[in-house]
């Protein structure tokens, strides 16, 4: 019986626990601020991995292969059309489409831990060739259906790639 | 106590397929290990639910086949908590529900690098009845689970356990060592485990189509595990050891089976583990629970 009881006091502990973190909530001010600083780390990427070329740019296939992809890993967070979500920021905004495709490989391989995005290197490197390809492809979106306005100039988020 | 607690297991194990087939759920991607961990954590939000299976021989007893759920969650892109529920029956014996674990992984740096180290810390609270053979650690040998279960079960374990996982992927390969340390808060000492596996993709591109049998989908590797004895009687004498080739694949229906047949390398060993599992990964599980309880996100 006391196992019975300690399994369900350790599964309401854990339950408990993770409502904590999905309750907390964030005011649409703080999902800009947080947007910026995600977008802010694609400057961090280094020259090397800046000026890696796209080894699958010309193939015909990337495109579909990477939206593939971008819906199975990709859309919860940064919403269906890569318009931004809950937990992502857009990726239609400037300073992804202005960047270089190995800056957009380099933070998929290294994610920004700490700012909620994961390492995405247990995807084979092809594969996020082929994600870099299809998120490229959609281009900078001037208004994004959906996307809630910034809440003002001031935290609107900074273009660290321009 | 073992009817109500094998009740307790099964009610776990048909409540949590029921939500396996909830409709949201993300096209998983996961290695094929069984006992190896690599540096790869949850999905913040995502909530993976696991069954395996371990069939194994026993001589000087019997056949026995043990089995456990996992709930990983991630908390966050650096912490993953995961809860565990052990049972098994042996043949010819009877079923019992044999305790839970409760496993933490955190993530050490903030990029990736040549190896990644990850550090992990469990909790258990299991009868020494426990066949799962998760870990294989100290002087853990065969003989030790040919008693039967009614003798095994006044064995009470409170355990804690300290993993350090290095792991890196290269060119499509995953290589990864874990090294196990384990401390039963009784008057025990400290034992000592290793495990290491390498594993890679069939094929490295995805296909522009969604498939099930498409090469991309098939993982394949092995792993390799055992004890390394306790600070008194450190090394390979008295302990057991096992290599294992490993499969898992991917279904584009969200589903993961993974595969593995585990040979005993030496005379303390299980001459045969025979395990497989299947697992389902509910996305935005976290978002889910949130908006049950009226939360925004």
């Amino acid at each position: 019986m006391r196992e019975y009881v300690a399994a369900l006091a350790v599964a309401a502990a854990l339950l408990c626990a993770s409502l904590a973190l999905a309750q907390h909530e964030k005011p649409p001010a703080y999902k800009y601020d947080k947007d910026a600083l995600v977008y802010a780390e694609l400057s961090k990427a280094p020259q090397k991995a800046r000026a890696r070329r796209n080894p699958l740019e010309k193939d015909p296939d990337a495109v579909a292969a990477g939206r593939n992809l971008f819906e199975q890993h990709c859309t919860e967070c940064h919403g269906n059309l890569a318009e931004g979500g809950r937990r992502g920021p857009s990726l239609r905004a400037e300073e992804v489409q202005n960047a270089e495709p190995g800056t957009i490989f380099w933070i998929l391989s290294n994610g920004v831990v700490w700012r909620g995005m994961p390492v995405w290197s247990k995807l084979p490197e092809p594969q996020r060739w082929q994600l870099v390809s299809y998120i490229k492809s959609l281009g900078v979106a001037a208004t994004v259906p959906g996307a809630l306005p910034p809440p003002n100039s001031a935290t609107a988020s900074p273009s660290p790639l321009r | 106590m073992a009817i109500f607690s094998s009740r307790l297991f099964f009610s776990v194990l048909f409540l949590s397929a029921l939500v396996a087939f909830l409709p949201r759920s993300a096209h998983a991607q996961e290695s094929p290990y069984i006992v190896t961990y690599d540096h790869y954590l949850e999905e913040p939000g995502n909530l993976e639910i696991e069954y395996f299976s371990t069939f194994g021989t026993q001589r000087g007893g019997n056949a026995f086949h043990a089995y456990w759920m996992e709930f990983e969650y991630g908390a966050t892109a650096w912490w993953t908590t995961e809860f565990y529920l052990d049972g098994q029956s042996t043949f010819g014996d009877s079923s019992v529900f044999t305790g839970f674990r409760w496993e933490n992984r955190f993530r050490i740096l903030k990029r990736e690098h040549f190896i990644n180290p990850v550090v992990y810390v469990e909790y258990e609270n299991i009868r020494g009845a426990d066949k799962i053979l998760k870990e294989v650690e100290g002087h853990d040998v065969e003989s030790d689970y040919a008693s039967p279960n009614v003798v095994l079960r006044q064995d009470h374990n409170h355990e804690l356990e300290f993993k350090l996982l290095l792991s890196g992927t290269h060119k499509g390969w995953n290589f990864t060592e874990n090294t196990l340390a384990a401390k039963n808060l009784s008057n025990n000492p400290w034992e000592f485990g290793y495990a290491v596996g390498a594993s890679r993709p069939l094929a490295l591109k995805a296909s522009a189509k969604r498939c099930s049998f498409c090469r991309q989908n098939f993982v394949v590797g092995a792993e390799m595990y055992g004890g390394l004895g306790d600070p008194y009687s450190f090394g390979l004498h008295d302990t057991s050891h096992y290599l294992a080739p490993v499969v898992a694949w991917n279904l584009p229906s969200d589903w993961t089976l993974r595969l593995s047949a585990g040979f005993g390398l030496n005379d303390n060993s299980h001459r045969f583990l025979l395990r497989w599992g299947v697992s389902r990964e509910i996305t935005g599980f976290g978002s889910m629970v949130s908006r049950l309880f009226g939360g925004q996100r």
